[in-house]
Parts: C-alpha cells; structure tokens; sequence
C-alpha cells in the first residue's frame, strides 16, 4: 500500500448527534504528497485533522495514519506525527530556543539530531532565539511553530490553517518551505480557507460542510469546470451584479475581485446580448475567462445544495 | 525521568517568569499572616455603654466606674433619661444600655438586694452577646465586693460559696493569634493546591497548548506529575516562610510537637488538594470556570472547617459538611502539634483521611483526564 493517509467513511458529530462536522469522508493520501484539504471555515477540516492526530475519536469509519489504526495504535502515532494547529500553540512566554528544545524532549530527541531537517526555516528565526515566543509576529510564530512540529522528524506532517492571520509575503514564503519538506520525502496535509492556495498543492479535497465535492489535482478540478466562463466588469460593480441576477439567460453570477463571473444558460456565447441589455453601464466589458479553483468550489458547491 | 526533568524545569521556568505570580508567592502569605490573625480576633473591646442612673449615689457611681475600668466599654453616655439612651441604641452610637434604678443603693442596703436593667443591641451577635456577659459577670464581681464589705460591717459569718477558677490549657493566655495563625497557615497552602495548580493547567487548555503536548508521545503520569510537583514544592515553600517567617519570626510561636510530623502531615495534604485542583482543572475548560469551581470550594473550606466556628457547635448537617471538608483535618492537626504537642498517635485518624483524601481526588482526577479531548 502506497498511501499513507487514508479515511474510510469517518463521521464525527458533536452535541450528542445535533452538529455533524464530518460526513462520511473516505481519503487516501500517497506517500510523499503535498495534499491540500480547501474548504470554508467550518466545514470540518479541523475535525478531520483532529481525528487523524488521534486527538479526536471519529464516531463511525476507520482512519489510518503511516499503516496505524487512529483509535487504536494512538501511541504509535503521536511518535510519528507532526502537528500545527490553527491556532498558536505553543508557549508564549518561553523563547523560540527554550520551545524548540522543550518539543525536541518530549519526543525523547534534541535539536542537534534533527537540525539538518530545520535548518532552512530555522535560520531566518534564529537571530531572535532568545526571544518570548509570544513576542514575534504572526509570520515568525509559523515558522517556529512549523520547527517545533519537525523536530522529530515526523514522516508525516499535518498543518491545519498554517497561513491563516499571514501576511502575503509571508504565505508565499511559507508554501516556498513545504515545497523543500515535500522534496524530503515527507507527506504533508495542509488545510486552508484560501482557494488561491488550493493550486499550490499536488492534490487537493474540496470540502464543504463536513462533506468531499471533489478529489483531484487542482489543474483537473478546473478543467472539469463543464461550461464557458465570463467576467464582466462595469464602473459600478454591486449594482452591475444586481442587474447580472436579474437577466434570465444568466445561470450564476458572483463577485470575484474585480470582475464578477458569470455563466450563460446555454453553452452558447450570450455576451454580446448581455452587453446590449446593460449598456445602461459605463465601461461595460465581457470578456470569456479560466475558471479558477473557486469557481469550482462555488459550482460544486450549488450542484450540492440543487442535489439535495 | 528525562523528559519528567524537562518538564519540571519548563514549568519552574514559567513559574519564575509570571512577574503577578512570583511576587504573590512571596507576599501573600506573609501579609495574610500579618494582618488576618489581627483582625481575626474574637476579644471585643470598645463596647459602647450608655448608662442611665437614676440613683446617682455614690454606690452606682462606684459600679459605673467599675464598668469602664474593665477596658472593654467605652462611656458614650451618662444621664438618667432610658429614652434618651435608647436613641443612642437606634442610631448605632451604643451598644448596651445599663440602667440603674433610683432605689438602687437604699435597696441594696435595705432590701438585701436591687434589680439592674441591660438592654443590648443584638445586630451585631457576637458584639451583644460578649458584651452582656461581660458586663453581667462585671456585676456579679461588684456584687460579691459589696457582700463582702457589708459582711464585715456586720461581723457575720462568711456565707459559703462556690468559686470557679477556670484554666486555659495550651493557650494559658487565650491568646487568639495562636490559635489563628496555624490555622491561616492551612488556609495558605490550601489556596496554593488548589487554585494555583487548577488554574496554571486550564491555562495550557485556554492556549491550547495542551493540544500540542497531547500530540506527543509524553505519557499521561508524566504530564500530571510535571503539574503537580512545581506546586507541591511551592506549596512547601510558603508553609516554611509562614511558619518560620511570620509564625515565629513575628508571633513568636513555636511548635510544642515534632516539626517532622506537622511537615509529614502537609506533604500528604498538598498532594490532596493539588488532586482537587487537577479535578477542577479536568472539568474547567476556561480560567474564569476553574476559578469560580475553586473559588465556591474555597469559600465552604474556609468557613466549615473550624478555622473561625468550633465545629462542634454547628448543626449536625453541617457538621457532616466539615468532616467531609480536607481543611478541617489539617487545621485541627497543625493546632493540636503546635499548640498541644500531639504526637504521630493522636493524629493517626487525621492520617488516615487525608490519605483517603488523596487517593480520592487523584483517582477521580487521572479517570477524568482523557488524553483524548
């Protein structure tokens, strides 16, 4: 068996069956791979991140992890998982060195062992080694967060949100260190409420409310997208998209950045009909476009919603 | 044994760094125990006294001034209007009212006897009541100094008597800061067990720094044990500066049993409070929670464990809420070593619970500490 993540049929509810996070999934993640989980908040990502770093015991569904069973060869696991929660966990009042070595015991190594594996992310926050981990920005506490998870030289690493609350920059940065990890062979889960993100990974699991659309490289998802795609853009852009939802050969239109997107009705071209309909706007323009990992989303999302 | 080292070391480290916590370490249980057995006192002074005479002779005069030399009333009034003086009760300026009636002295010569009147305001209880029986056992005094001298005026035989002498054993002097101090030293480390240990694991939940160390594969002794003995030692710690420190540095008290059983005898109750708070902490997921759990176990403590009532004197229902109550155990045994010298024997019971104490708490900690959030 090549895979080194998978999930069969894990649900999870909380509230006594009142709230379901996570519905039936089924993954298989391949050795080595930098496997993407994309969805809204709240879809269940962390749910599933949980169940898989044996913090949370699904309800139904079996989940392994590097062969081992997540419920019951937890111990083993722990040894050789890395984990990074959403949310900063580590200690704020101790300093990056005093928190990288406190994980590097736990795991019963030392930072010496295992420095080659750090090394690159490692140097950019060493010149502030003696400083409170609490006292660095959101850029850095990644960072360090993202060693202290190494540290053990884990074969596989789950970072849940790793760039949520990051500046740019420092997401591109970021994404530019998992490359490098991925290249040492090591599997990586990330999950990520940014779409843009979503093609940065080899493959990806486009979840929402606690169900899988769609499991694919990023390039098939947007190339399954089934009709043409337009944007449409106009001086005044929130009434422009009143008026697009009002046109009866318009399928969907939705706000994305500049442009609004819009799909027809028939797979035939309708812009120049659309142009004329709204020539009412100043600097209207229509022009055909790619579809991008969002649109896919949106459009999973509402075939779902029209499904059920 | 490495990483349990790592993990105390960590902990001592964050200990050292909280610049709130340090200095509360320090200065709280020497300002407690600087101030709070000042304050806990139960001799009350400046009892406010009005008296109303009527007589104005000479022998009410003599009584009048008895009373005042006693040191615990103050004369806030003197006339011979009762009225009068019970507006002074109403508007608080008095506390007891003595009202001497106008026959007083010519019946007590004459009639072998007089009636006095004491009216008390009882808001305050203890004030009242300490205050009355003051003031009556003030009189029985007077009374019996004016037996004797008519007596002799008389030359008549001695009426037999019983008197009462009463002795104070342990305390000869009924000093109440003895008998607080030990008892405020309990109090000390109890909060230290309990709302210290509580609250420093709920913060690592509140971080979700718990979450991170779950992850690993540290084991779950090592986890609780890297929380508890930090505040065990500190714990120790703070007993020694109040005991050494304040209680004998300050108060001049100095333990009448063997040091070794009072220190045997908190080793084993830190480890049952410090289960307490490991409790609270496994069902608190926020600081504000843990708090407010210890806060309302605290309060119970405090005030059911004999540290400002005698136990005996309580309802038999609340009596069963003391027993079940670990502070009272540790105050009854750091009053009966260094008040009374007890010895390993007469505390052996009090061994016992706090050791059924320990195992309970603990027990019922480690089963609902799940790993597994």
């Amino acid at each position: 068996m090549t895979y080194d993540v998978t999930l069969q049929n894990i649900t999870k509810t909380y509230e006594k069956g009142a709230i379901k996070a996570v519905k039936n999934v089924s993954l298989q993640i391949e050795k080595g791979e930098l496997f993407g989980l994309i969805g809204p908040d709240g879809a269940g990502k962390t749910s599933i991140f949980r169940i898989l770093t044996t913090l949370l015991l699904p309800d139904e569904g079996m989940a392994n992890v590097n062969g081992l069973d997540v419920v019951s060869d937890y111990k083993e696991i722990r040894k050789r998982v890395g984990y990074m929660p959403g949310k900063f966990s580590l200690y704020q009042d101790l300093s990056v060195e005093e928190n990288l070595k406190f994980f590097a015991t736990l795991f019963d190594t030392t930072i010496e062992e295992n420095y080659d594996i750090i090394k690159d992310i490692y140097v950019q926050i060493e010149p502030f080694k003696t400083r409170a981990a609490g006292q660095l920005s959101g850029g850095m506490k990644q960072k360090l967060a993202l060693c202290c998870a190494m540290i053990h030289r884990p074969s596989v690493l789950f970072l849940d949100e790793p760039t949520t609350g990051v500046d740019s920059v420092s997401r591109k940065e970021f994404w530019n260190m998992l490359k490098k990890l991925k290249a040492q062979g090591i599997t990586i889960l990330v999950s990520t409420p940014y779409m843009d993100e979503a093609t940065l990974c080899e493959r990806i699991a486009l979840i929402q409310e606690g169900e899988i659309m769609s499991v694919d490289t990023p390039q098939n998802i947007i190339d399954q997208y089934p009709m043409p795609l337009y944007k449409v853009k106009s001086d005044k852009m929130s009434l422009l998209l009143k008026d697009l939802r009002t046109l009866s050969y318009v399928t969907s239109a939705m706000s994305f950045g500049e442009f609004h997107h819009i799909t027809f009705n028939s797979k035939t071209d309708e812009s120049a009909q659309l142009l004329e309909d709204l020539k009412h706007h100043e600097k209207l323009e229509c022009l055909p476009t790619r579809a991008t990992v969002e649109d896919c989303f949106i459009h999973l999302m509402q075939n779902n919603v029209h499904a059920e | 044994m490495r990483i349990l080292r790592f993990l105390l070391q960590k902990e001592f480290k964050q200990i050292f760094r909280n610049k709130a916590l340090l200095p509360m370490i320090f200065a709280m249980p020497i300002m407690q125990l600087l101030v709070m057995p000042l304050a806990a006192d139960y001799e009350v002074k400046n009892i406010n006294i009005s008296v109303v005479d009527h007589n104005h002779s000479s022998t009410a005069t003599q009584l009048t001034k008895k009373v005042i030399a006693s040191g615990y009333f103050k004369l806030v009034d003197y006339g011979n209007s009762y009225t009068q003086a019970y507006q002074g009760l109403e508007t608080d300026e008095t506390d007891l009212i003595l009202e001497i009636p106008a026959q007083f002295e010519k019946e007590l010569l004459t009639q072998n006897g007089s009636k006095l009147f004491i009216a008390v305001n009882a808001i305050n209880g203890t004030k009242a009541n300490v205050g009355a029986a003051y003031l009556q056992q003030i009189i029985r005094q007077y009374n019996q100094s004016i037996r004797l001298e008519m007596m002799a005026n008389n030359q008549q035989m001695a009426i037999p008597e019983v008197d009462i002498a009463t002795a104070n054993w342990f305390n000869p002097d009924l000093n109440y800061r003895y008998f607080m101090v030990p008892g405020i030293l309990v109090v000390l480390v109890t909060m230290v067990g309990a709302y210290m240990c509580a609250l420093n694991i709920v913060k690592e939940k509140e971080l979700g720094t718990i979450e991170q160390i779950n992850v690993t594969p540290i084991k779950k002794y090592q986890f609780i044990l890297g929380k508890l003995i930090p505040f065990w030692v500190i714990g120790v710690f703070i007993f020694s500066i109040g005991l050494f420190g304040v209680s004998y540095g300050v108060y001049g008290i100095v333990s009448q049993g063997s040091l070794l059983l009072l220190y045997g005898y908190m080793f084993l109750y830190l480890v049952a409070l410090l289960g307490l708070g490991l409790l609270i902490s496994t069902y608190a997921d926020t600081q504000q929670q843990a708090m407010s759990i210890a806060f309302f176990f605290m309060m119970i403590f405090m005030l059911m464990s004999g540290l400002f009532t005698p136990i005996d004197s309580m309802p038999g229902w609340s009596k069963a809420i003391a027993l079940s109550n670990p502070v009272t155990y540790f105050i009854e045994v750091t009053r009966m070593i260094m008040l009374k010298g007890s010895t390993f024997s007469d505390i052996k019971m009090h061994f016992a619970v706090i050791t059924g104490f320990a195992v309970f708490f603990n027990g019922w900690a480690i089963i609902n500490y799940k790993k597994t959030v």
